[in-house]
């Protein structure tokens, strides 16, 4: 599961794929998680890294990291082995 | 040991330049945290979720709003409260603390009207529904009638002679003031002269009081212009009867109607900055009346029944956020705790909903569904909300009028209902409903009393 190389991802959250011409935006958890997983953190680590910094549970938490990586794939975002 | 910062779920959105979504702008700027002062989640922890809070001093705030704006237009006004927009007796009363008389539209709400206070002579006795008991009664407390068909009209005649009261009526008089659809279900019509036949049949008879002429042209009125139009109608027949009969009307009704600051579905701008407020139809009609034909000794008393414009605004829906869930196409829904059952105006509007918790600047196109199992169960079909999280706390603005009459015990319970008063103490106006309300009207026959699985 990692981020394609060429997406373009700004410091405030504006997310670029040359490829396709897309822009999207993340909000401040999106981005973070984001960052995490081109640095190529798996699902389980992201989960105990945000769960060690934001105030909700893991049941939360993974249900909405779950959500996030799946719009983000549909968005292809990802390398294409992992899609 | 570093704070751990306030979760908000991550969100990603692609940006689109291209045809605008039906999902619109961002509409929500600020959390709606508190109402008149209190605490939201202090509400729900005391009073349960959901819940319907009324607010007195918005209440009277308003009320005095639309007086003044009629009554620095035309020199003789009365306000009478629509009921059926909302009959709890906690609200009624304040707008009869307020000098509103009643005006109902059944025997059951009149009788509500008599049980919370008013005089007989000050409840305005409306709809095509009154029997012959319910008009006796009106009768006999000199209540003021409307007409609406021949057959109530024959009836009433018929009482007249029977028991030698002189019932005391008015006409309900429908026409076409240039709206579209034109209401000519209720009452008489101008343009045919129907309603000029019914008043001739009063006159003859001559054992009722003609007092007055009424009108309700419609509801969440957008035109206010309507409203002249139909004010020099009503004038004309009254002068047409004075004429005829040298007899004054004493009265014009020009019912209610007046949109409140709700977004009708399918509007394109916001309720809130395009709908007319009382000073536009306060004009129209006060104008229309006071530059029309009809010159009696004394100006005819101006009866408003406006209900929706009175207490919309003045009263809030708190709920919280079930669940959140993607549909089969990836579009978001949330899912409250609150249903069209509860919300039953959900199905004219697309209400404001605001969170009553700080957000960030982002959101998600979203579909709000309540919590029934039902398809129809959706509060707003298209909505760019903040991004709320289970157990989230939001707010329903203008949800006062008609939700609290035409609710339904369907699937859920109806909630409580306060009343936040001008000092700022909530009280309970409405108990929640519980399971033995229901089954204390049903009866179970022997043989259907005991089973075995």
């Amino acid at each position: 599961m990692k981020i394609k190389k060429n997406i373009a991802v700004s410091e405030n959250g504006f997310i670029f794929n040359p490829s396709s011409g897309e822009s999207f935006s993340a909000n401040p958890s999106g981005l973070e998680i984001l960052n995490l997983l081109r640095q190529g953190h798996d699902k389980e680590s992201i989960l105990n890294h945000m769960g060690e910094n934001y105030q909700t549970d893991s049941q939360t938490l993974e249900r909405d990291l779950t959500d996030f990586i799946e719009t983000a794939r549909q968005y292809h975002l990802f390398e294409h082995e992992d899609e | 040991m570093t704070t751990k910062k306030r979760y908000e779920r991550p969100v990603i959105k692609r940006l689109e330049s291209n045809m605008p979504a039906k999902f619109g702008g961002r509409s929500n700027f600020e959390a709606v945290t508190h109402i008149e002062n209190i605490a939201v989640g202090e509400l729900i922890s005391r009073f349960g979720s959901p819940l319907f809070v009324i607010s007195e001093k918005r209440i009277r705030k308003l009320y005095k709003q639309a007086r003044q704006a009629f009554e620095t237009r035309y020199p003789r006004v009365q306000f009478a409260w629509s009921y059926k927009t909302n009959y709890l007796s906690a609200v009624c009363n304040v707008y009869h603390q307020e000098g509103s008389w009643a005006e109902v539209v059944s025997g059951f709400e009149y009788d509500k009207a008599i049980s919370n206070g008013v005089e007989g002579s000050k409840i305005i006795f409306n709809g095509p529904d009154k029997t012959e008991e319910d008009l006796k009664k009106a009768i006999t407390n000199q209540s003021l009638i409307h007409i609406d068909h021949l057959e109530e009209l024959y009836m009433l005649q018929e009482i007249a002679r029977s028991t030698r009261q002189r019932p005391k009526v008015a006409i309900r008089v429908n026409m076409d003031t240039g709206v579209y659809p034109m209401w000519d279900r209720f009452g008489f019509n101008y343009e045919n002269g129907q309603a000029w036949d019914a008043l001739n049949k009063i006159m003859y008879s001559g054992n009722m009081d003609l007092m007055g002429l009424h009108t309700h042209i419609g509801t969440f009125m957008l035109s206010p212009s309507a409203y002249a139009v139909a004010a020099s109608k009503l004038a004309q027949l009254a002068r047409m009867v004075q004429q005829k009969y040298d007899h004054e009307i004493k009265y014009i009704d020009m019912g209610g109607g007046f949109a409140s600051r709700n977004t009708l579905k399918g509007a394109y701008l916001p309720g809130q900055d395009t709908n007319p407020h009382f000073d536009d139809f306060a004009e129209a009609i006060s104008s229309a009346l006071i530059n029309s034909d009809y010159r009696p000794k004394t100006p005819p008393l101006l009866i408003l029944e406006t209900g929706r414009a009175l207490i919309d605004d003045a009263a809030w829906l708190l709920g919280t956020v079930i669940a959140n869930k993607r549909l089969s196409d990836g579009k978001r829904t949330t899912i409250v705790d609150f249903g069209v059952n509860v919300l039953f105006t959900s199905f004219w509007y697309d209400h404001r909903i605001s969170p009553a918790q700080p957000f960030t600047a982002y959101t998600e196109d979203t579909v709000m569904y309540g919590p029934l199992c039902m398809n129809i169960d959706v509060i707003r079909e298209n909505v760019s909300m903040p991004l709320l999280n289970k157990g989230d706390y939001v707010v329903v603005h203008s949800v006062g009028a008609y939700n609290m009459t035409q609710w339904m015990q369907f699937i859920t319970l109806r909630p409580k209902v306060i009343m936040i008063d001008t000092e700022g103490n909530p009280h309970v106006i409405r108990q929640n409903e519980v399971l033995a309300n229901l089954s204390s009207m049903e009866q179970i026959p022997p043989h259907l009393a005991t089973f075995e699985l």
